[in-house]
């Protein structure tokens, strides 16, 4: 295990490095451009684009371009040009947000994912599988903004149950922050849940008719243990490092349509409107971090695996 | 069986596949040995029947004596031409005369491909035939299989476990190959069926003069057909002898515990015989043991056996044997015993002592 | 305890499937003693195997029929309730299977397995079913059993593998075990150490074994007596010296033909049994061997019922027309037990 674990965290530091300089090359480094301009904005003035110039060094060599962007990045002094605001500041307000709304709805997403998945299996054929089937393909069809418009429209305009958008912080109100986030929570939870309770649904009906499933039975076990000792065991472990990438994408900006349609204010939202104005130090920003996230909760996954299933980690 | 032209000369063949590990970089750590110095001929309308259990090599060594794997060390002459180290290009022709045929009916034909395809594509590969003059080849070796040739656009999985062998041999025949190495090809299928497919093998073997390399872990199945058995154990081949000799009188240890390992059908027999039962399972080919690889499972085993490999010595009866203490033999015959020429190149040339022999009664 | 161990009476097992209904057990009557060692013997897809598992309810679900009786000490399986069935299951009646590989979970460890089969009829401390799963380990044999049992399946060979599912199977001490063809993926000088561990079970322990194969070898060495089963139905049943030496079912003659011999000169052509074995789907009227039979006769339309038909071997059963005078001269081929090569296409 342990030589697993310091394989998979050098590869880990590979990548994230890779990743850097990929990042870095995109944005900077295109040729036919002035990466002063495109740092800058189009409104911004020759001085500006001079300061910029000297201040992100591209009059230097490409290596240095490169050690200096990565050093502004993770010093936390990247500033948004047309907006005049500390880019990481801004992630750092926005972040609360994002996480609450990828935290939330990653446990609920996970938690009926696995429900629903558990009754389609064990009712396969049937009516409630059937339903359940055609209910997670609409949820997994439905685009995310129009979901969120309907129920916006549906619980937030028609009847005001729910608050049309925005966000409260948890520190504030307790109360406000789960209604704020109720809506936001369940739309983009709908499209993974539909997603899991399939996969759960095709590896348990695969699992139900492995040879050590029928040796269980055999030895008497109640119905009980066998599902959850050793069918759901081995089941759930594909799924538990599906969950983990999906994760990481939410909250490196991947709910940026969530966001944006309930009016959230968190880092994908940022990411949205950066994106809109043409603003390109904070879309290089959260891309880094986003990349870098994603990186890290892969490898966190991949060792859980090695946790969870003990044919991957002694046999490496 | 009058012996054609010498056909396939393997000697000293080596295939080690490296296990790799480290850190950050990959270094060899072990290898497995696979197939560790092995040597035999095989001629022309010949059977030469490889037998040993799991992990013995002999796959390993089928599929490298035909190049299919790349030999570590070795050579295998074909008809007094060496493959090894022959381009893939060069190959080709020659693939044609060597042909397999494999264990697994279920999983060695493409379930997405007709019957007609699956047997007539060979054909086509090599430019040999095409069209309806193709269809007729195909629908002709369908039937000399035991097919019924209108079932030609069919898929494997309407066939039975029998048939798809068949279908297997039919696709190995195509090529009118003089060699076929057949892996293991009745161990998945039920007695009554591997009874048919045997003969089916036999009655091809005289009709089109063929030769066959025939891999099995089935005593009986390896008696019926070969006329030579090759006994491997451990990527080492432990013993060489014709079929019958080895059965009434097998030399090797090794050969004798396999062979009183196999119940006999018959109860009284059955009762009246003496299994020599082995202890423990067979050490990894990653680290065999030093000496006589053998040594540690074997009954007769003495001091000797742990330090010096025992050399290939060929016997006045045809047979050959790697053993400081041979069983079924007499003082004379040891006393006659010379070193095979194709003993491996790591063991010593220590004979057995003839004294030994007075031990060695069944 | 009077009476046999385990009865079976007429047992039929149906699965509906899209393409019909498979009649995979079609009236299999069985008894077994205690202590006796019962072997199945048959190819694939003569329904020993479903017959076995019916034994124990794993072939229950929406698509499946059963009717008929399986007894155990009397108690009736095949209507018992699932918490009945658990009780027996392991505990009373106990099963292992062919492949060792994938019958034990890949991701818990042996020891783990065999405390939570222990654990689910005992209610006993958990140091304590470990310590009877550690020497259940040892008592089949496998050495050095407490570093054993913190290992994964896959870090055991093949034979150390089969023999801890015997342990596991046996950690409760059932009167009967069955062994769904046991050594069928195994080499076979293990298979010798395994076949010499359920003889030593069944002669020290009295344990019952019910043997299932299709290697007649591996009958000859530990059964005591033999059922044939034939596209889902007995067509022979006898002792094992009855079986071997006085067969009167021409499938029978065909199984014994087929076979390698090595303590016999090989025969110059192996005989062989032409054809296939049917489709369970549409069976044909009259006996089911008759498509394959070079003996078959007008009468062979007509099922033959399992009776005696021989005065001095009461407990030897058949399904064959034929007069036991003309089995004797028809079973013969060149001076083996065996079945003429009849042409019959594939």
């Amino acid at each position: 295990m342990a030589r697993f674990l310091v394989r998979r965290l050098l590869a880990m530091v590979v990548v994230l490095f890779a990743i850097s300089v990929l990042t870095f090359l995109i944005f900077e480094a295109i040729p036919n451009g002035d990466p002063a301009v495109r740092l800058g904005g189009r409104s911004s003035t020759p001085e500006t684009r001079e300061a910029i110039r000297k201040d992100w060094g591209f009059d230097k060599p490409i290596y240095e371009q490169y050690a200096i962007t990565m050093r502004k990045i993770f010093t936390g002094t990247v500033v948004s040009y047309s907006q005049q605001i500390n880019v990481v500041d801004e992630i750092k307000r926005d972040l609360p947000a994002t996480l609450s709304l990828a935290i939330g709805a990653g446990v609920i997403w996970l938690g009926f994912g696995i429900l629903f998945g558990v009754i389609s299996a064990v009712n396969a054929g049937k009516l409630t599988d059937t339903s359940l089937t055609v209910l997670s393909l609409i949820g997994v069809s439905t685009p995310v903004f129009l979901l969120g418009a309907l129920v916006l429209w549906a619980f937030a305009y028609k009847l005001t149950i729910f608050p049309a958008g925005g966000y409260v912080p948890l520190t504030q109100d307790p109360w406000g922050w789960l209604t704020h986030m109720t809506l936001p929570w369940f739309v983009l939870s709908v499209l993974f849940i539909g997603f899991y309770s399939r996969v759960l649904r095709s590896n348990i009906l695969d699992t139900i008719n492995e040879d050590y499933v029928r040796t269980a039975r055999a030895k008497g076990l109640s119905e009980r243990r066998i599902l959850i000792h050793h069918v759901l065991r081995n089941s759930l472990i594909p799924v538990v490092s599906l969950w983990g990438l999906d994760f990481a994408a939410v909250i490196g900006g991947g709910a940026i349509l969530t966001e944006t349609v309930f009016n959230l204010q968190g880092v994908g939202q940022y990411a949205a409107t950066s994106i809109q104005q043409l603003d390109v130090p904070p879309v290089l920003v959260i891309t880094m971090f986003g990349a870098f996230f994603v990186v890290v909760l892969s490898a966190a996954v991949d060792i859980v695996y090695a946790l969870l299933d003990p044919r991957i980690r002694l046999s490496a | 069986m009058a012996r054609g032209e010498l056909l396939l000369e393997v000697s000293h063949l080596v295939k080690h596949f490296p296990i790799k590990s480290g850190i950050l970089f990959d270094r060899e750590v072990a290898r497995v040995r696979a197939v560790d110095d092995v040597s035999f001929t095989l001629h022309e309308g010949e059977t030469l029947g490889l037998v040993g259990e799991s992990g013995c090599g002999k796959s390993t060594l089928c599929r490298t004596a035909i190049q299919l794997l790349e030999p570590t060390s070795g050579s295998v002459k074909y008809r007094g031409r060496e493959l090894v180290g022959l381009s893939r290009r060069e190959l080709r022709p020659l693939r044609r005369e060597i042909q397999m045929i494999f264990q697994d009916p279920y999983s060695s034909l493409n379930p997405r491909k007709r019957v007609g395809q699956i047997i007539g594509d060979p054909l086509q590969l090599h430019g040999l035939a095409s069209g309806n003059h193709l269809r007729r080849e195909v629908q002709q070796l369908m039937d000399r299989v035991g097919l019924q040739p209108e079932h030609y656009n069919r898929y494997p999985h309407e066939f039975s476990g029998g048939q798809r062998q068949r279908i297997g041999i039919a696709r190995a025949l195509a090529l009118r190959p003089k060699l076929i190495i057949a892996d293991e090809p009745v161990s998945a299928l039920d007695v009554s069926i591997q009874a048919q497919i045997i003969n089916l093998l036999e009655d091809l073997q005289d009709e089109f003069n063929l030769s066959y390399i025939f891999v099995a872990h089935d005593l009986g199945v390896v008696r019926h057909v070969s006329d030579r058995i090759a006994v491997m154990y451990l990527g080492k081949i432990v013993e060489r002898s014709p079929a019958v000799e080895l059965y009434e009188q097998p030399i090797h240890p090794y050969s004798v515990a396999l062979l009183s390992a196999v119940p006999i059908p018959d109860p009284k027999a059955n009762a009246a015989r003496r299994p020599i039962v082995l202890e423990g399972d067979v050490p990894s080919p990653v680290d065999p043991p030093p000496g006589c690889r053998f040594h540690t499972r074997c009954p007769w085993a003495t001091e000797v056996c742990s330090e010096d490999e025992p050399p290939l010595a060929a016997y006045e009866s045809g047979q050959a044997a790697a053993c400081h203490h041979p069983r079924n033999v007499d003082a004379g015959m040891i006393a006659a015993t010379e070193v095979a020429p194709d003993s491996p190149e790591s063991a010593s040339d220590l004979l057995p002592e003839p004294e030994q022999a007075a031990a060695a009664a069944r | 305890m009077a009476g046999p161990l385990l009865e079976i009476e007429d047992l039929k097992v149906d699965f509906r499937t899209d393409e019909g209904t498979v009649h995979a057990v079609d009236g299999v009557s069985l008894s077994l003693e205690a202590g006796e060692v019962l072997s199945i013997v048959g190819e694939s897809g003569c329904g020993k195997s479903v017959t076995a598992m019916t034994i124990l309810g794993l072939t229950r679900g929406p698509n499946a029929r059963i009717s008929g009786s399986i007894r155990y000490q009397g108690q009736e399986l095949t209507t018992a309730s699932n918490d009945e069935l658990e009780t027996v299951r392991g505990n009373r009646i106990a099963m292992v299977f062919q492949d060792p590989m994938s019958s034990f979970n890949p991701v818990h460890r042996i020891g783990d397995q065999i405390v939570e089969a222990i654990l689910a009829h005992h209610d006993i401390e958990k140091e304590a079913a470990h310590r009877q799963a550690v020497e259940a380990l040892r008592s089949v044999g496998i050495p050095d059993p407490e570093t054993r049992a913190r290992h994964y399946p896959f870090e055991f060979s093949g034979g150390m593998r089969q023999r801890a599912m015997i342990a596991m199977a046996l950690a409760l001490e059932p009167a009967i075990l069955i062994a769904d063809e046991p050594t069928t993926a195994l080499d076979v000088t293990i298979q010798a150490q395994i076949l010499e561990l359920l003889q030593d079970l069944n002669q020290e322990r009295g344990l019952s074994v019910v043997l299932i194969t299709h290697d007649l070898g591996v009958v000859a060495e530990i059964a005591e007596r033999v059922m044939v089963m034939y596209a889902g139905q007995i067509v022979e049943q006898g002792t094992l010296e009855e079986i071997f030496y006085d067969p009167q079912h021409p499938y029978t003659w065909g199984l014994m033909g087929s076979l390698t011999r090595l303590d016999q000169e090989r025969p110059e052509r192996l005989p062989q049994i032409g054809g296939q074995p049917p489709s369970l789907l549409g069976l044909p009227p009259g006996c089911r061997f008759r498509p394959r039979c070079p003996h078959a006769f007008d009468r062979c339309a007509e099922l033959p019922g399992l009776e005696h038909r021989l005065a001095k071997e009461p407990g030897h059963l058949d399904r064959c027309w034929l007069e036991p005078s003309e089995k004797k001269e028809k079973r013969e081929v060149e001076g083996r037990i065996g079945l003429e090569a009849r042409k019959v296409s594939v």
